[in-house]
């Protein structure tokens, strides 16, 4: 038996029960600083490379620049022949490996400026992002920008791959200014959890494998070992939430609500409300395929039978009664656009959220400039624009603030006419009240209420100081929040 | 809660679970949104695994659209016995159709070739079928493991009226929000196993006691070698050639098609346990037993944008 061969059947022998969830993660960086080898990396020293994907992939490769007599890595991730024939990535593609600890998803996203969309798309649901760069090169405007939108999707573990240290000479002092002056740029970000690790992904040299030889004076963790600890996040911290995807009516006797539990937890006897009918009920059974259960938590996917017979239909949300979402007409939401038509003002598209389609008319407000990180005044958006509107709604919504719960507080828009997605959205508050706030007089109030995240991000903003004399800020529960806002108008 | 049936077995691992409530998650979401669906079935572990989800998540209730095979005519025996047994055992509705072009101009993969077999009895099969039953959303067993140009399949794939896939220019899909806006004629082909690899799904048979077709499990059966493949020799349509013997060996079965086209495995697997350590240990993919993706580069992604699956 070859030394391979053993070596995957001690690999087998370590096999324990993997009891963390599996790790999305993304992997961005500019066009050139080997996203697709490093993932091919990863696939490769982890044994998830098969040998006839090997045989095609060293028939395939062109000419060994390196020396190593390893194949074209970057062909194993571009799939279609499209990439094949143009040498880049140009679309998201999903690869999947393990090791004996953990699973893993990673989306390999196109680092041309104009493909932001992918990025977007693969950040939506991953829990982490590998951040890319040449040693050689240092950050660039494109790392920076990636960063902004991983973050605005909200990814809070960040890794900065420093690749190609080789090249780089292993010199120390170069992968330490590029960590220093990548951290305070994240800082402004308010990303905290950032680790930076020195690599050569071509050579495997602290992919998965520790190099010695040359790094020695690197201390820290390998990426593997990095991605093998990441955390993912409990949404059983927040309220109970379970948007209804179906009625469930198998016979006359039986009705129960079909549907994913997307925040909190429930267990039978807990007290429920029906959104957006404000009607009340208790849940008697929590029914899975396997067993009738006594809780469940975010994630379950359950059918909910309740104490009496109430309207509920696909849309709808049962949610606690004590830590309810935010119900309204008026929402702010941050917005990347998708695709190259743009979103127009003041149209009516449709918003899918949580399992519920409804009409929207979508107001733009501002569009960031990804090279200053400044917010500018806008009439429309184009492909690939992130930025800031308000969304009008012609029936009353629900919806968390996005960094409170993710699948509560995101959305997609639907253009009635081409019924493509043409943008992904985060609710980041909900207007109170709608009047231009410049042109209030003093005997008008303006109300608005959101996370306490969100509220320090405004109050960074220049436009805010200007008018913070006339602002009174109350930090306060929800609870309190419905007391204070029952005594106005 | 009498009518409710106990299935409690050990909780599965976390990364199990959360696979499958992502799978039930786009049942219930297609279901839900759309006119008239159908379940792709073939008969083999991916859509034994379907099928059992299926069960799951529209569970109390039956699965409420009908399961679609696409019967080739070539289909080793024993896919046929256990498709009906399993039918009739989980009172499901089966649609079973077969591209009568087969008969009438009697094309089999012996004689056409298996390019232009494979687009006439499953592809050109599948567009008749789905175009007669006017399906609007039509569930695959699918996943991006499988294949190079699977990696970047949505969840929701869109088809044209003509059942025509354009890779460069999907919708995007973010999060778990899927859109299901088409028009008439337009379709959706929904895969809620896009993110299992192979290894999950044996896991997951094993976990849930699946059945499967019992060709997976290795046994001393007849075969003969031709083109490189183990190919069985149970079925009197297969002819023999001068230089070809039948031999009885060990062999089981990796993935599940047509038998002239499935190459066997050599193998003593006998059970799941056996299985999933050889798949741990294998050092080849799945499909290099599949006939239909050897015969040029890319030639999945073609078969695909043509309406196969």
């Amino acid at each position: 038996m070859s030394e391979l061969n053993l070596a995957k059947q001690q690999d087998l022998t370590k096999s324990v029960l993997k009891n963390l969830s599996p790790l999305r993660f993304i992997t961005c960086g500019s066009v050139d600083d080997g996203k697709s080898t490093l993932i091919g990396r990863l696939l490769w020293d982890t044994k998830a490379v098969k040998e006839d994907q090997e045989e095609r992939l060293r028939k395939d490769s062109r000419k060994q620049k390196d020396g190593l007599n390893l194949p074209e890595f970057a062909l194993l991730l571009d799939g279609l022949q499209a990439e094949r024939e143009q040498g880049i990535t140009i679309d998201v593609a999903y690869r999947y490996f393990s090791t004996p600890k953990r699973t893993f998803i990673v989306a390999d996203t196109p680092g041309h400026e104009q493909y932001t969309r992918n990025m977007a798309t693969g950040a939506s649901s991953a829990q982490l992002a590998i951040l890319l760069l040449d040693a050689r090169v240092g950050i660039l405007e494109q790392t920076k920008r990636h960063a902004m939108i991983a973050s605005m999707m909200g990814i809070k573990q960040f890794i900065l791959a420093v690749n190609k240290i080789d090249l780089a000479n292993y010199d120390r002092q170069i992968f330490e200014t590029i960590e220093t002056e990548f951290s305070e740029f994240a800082l402004s970000l308010g990303i905290t959890d950032i680790i930076s690790i020195p690599m050569c992904a071509l050579k495997g040299e602290n992919v998965v494998n520790k190099d010695l030889d040359h790094m020695a004076w690197y201390e820290g963790p390998t990426l593997l070992e990095v991605l093998e600890r990441a955390t993912i996040r409990s949404k059983q911290t927040v309220g109970f939430r379970m948007p209804v995807q179906r009625v469930c009516r198998p016979n006359e006797s039986f009705r129960g609500y079909q549907g994913t539990v997307s925040g909190g937890a429930v267990k039978p006897g807990d007290s429920v409300v029906v959104l957006p009918s404000g009607i009340k009920a208790n849940v008697t059974n929590i029914i899975t395929f396997d067993l009738v259960r006594n809780a469940a938590v975010a994630g379950d996917a359950i059918t909910l039978e309740l104490d009496r017979n109430v309207d509920i239909a696909r849309g709808d949300m049962i949610s606690s009664i004590d830590a309810r979402p935010l119900v309204g007409h008026n929402f702010s939401a941050n917005i990347i656009c998708l695709v190259k038509s743009g979103i127009v003002a003041n149209k009516r598209y449709w918003l899918k959220s949580s399992s519920k389609l409804q009409r929207v008319v979508v107001e733009l407000i501002s569009v960031i400039d990804l090279k200053s990180g400044q917010y500018d005044a806008c009439d429309s958006f184009e492909l690939n624009n992130i930025g800031k509107v308000k969304l009008r709604f012609e029936e009353i919504a629900n919806f968390d603030i996005y960094d409170e719960n993710p699948d509560t507080g995101s959305f997609i828009l639907i253009d009635p006419d081409s019924n493509n997605t043409i943008a992904g959205g985060m609710i980041s508050a909900k207007i109170e009240q709608v009047t231009n706030i410049d042109n209030s007089t003093d005997e008008e109030i303006i109300v608005f209420s959101m996370s306490l995240v969100e509220a320090k991000k405004l109050q960074q903003l220049e436009g805010f100081k200007a008018i913070s004399d006339k602002v009174q800020q109350t930090q306060t529960t929800k609870g309190k929040l419905r007391d204070l806002l029952s005594d106005i108008d | 809660m009498s009518e409710i049936e106990n299935h409690q077995k050990p909780p599965l691992e976390p990364h199990l679970k959360e696979l499958e409530n992502e799978a039930i998650f786009i049942f219930r979401e297609v279901a839900a949104e759309f006119e008239n669906p159908v379940m792709l079935y073939s008969v083999g572990k991916d859509s034994s695994v379907l099928l059992h989800l299926a069960r799951k998540a529209f569970y109390p209730e039956k699965i409420p659209f009908p399961l679609l095979h696409i019967n080739t005519g070539w289909k080793f025996s024993q896919m046929i016995e256990f498709r009906d047994e399993l039918i009739k055992r989980y009172e499901l509705e089966l649609i079973s159709f077969t591209n009568p072009r087969g008969a009438n101009e009697n094309v089999t993969p012996f004689t056409h070739g298996s390019a232009l077999y494979t687009d006439i009895m499953k592809t050109q099969a599948l567009r008749m079928a789905l175009d007669d039953g006017q399906y609007d959303a039509a569930f695959g067993g699918a996943r991006r493991d499988e294949e190079a140009s699977r990696a970047k399949e949505r969840i929701y794939s869109f088809r044209t009226p003509d059942h025509r896939w354009d890779p460069r220019n999907q919708r995007p899909e973010l999060w778990s929000i899927y859109n299901g806006m088409i028009r008439k004629g337009e379709s959706v082909r929904a895969f809620p196993l896009s993110n299992w690899t192979e290894s999950d799904v044996w896991q997951y048979i094993k976990a849930e006691n699946i059945p499967i077709v019992p060709l997976y499990f290795a046994k001393k059966r007849p075969v003969i070698e031709r083109d490189g493949m183990l190919i069985l020799a149970e079925d009197e349509r297969l002819e023999l050639a001068p230089n070809e013997q039948i031999k009885q060996m060990d062999i089981r079965f990796r993935t599940l098609g047509c038998f002239p086209l499935s190459g066997a495995i050599k193998s003593s697997a006998r059970n799941i346990n056996e299985i999933i350590k050889e798949i741990e240990v294998a050092t080849v993919s799945e499909r290099v037993g599949r006939a239909i993706d050897r015969d040029q580069a890319g030639s999945m992604e073609m078969k695909k944008r043509e309406g196969y699956f």
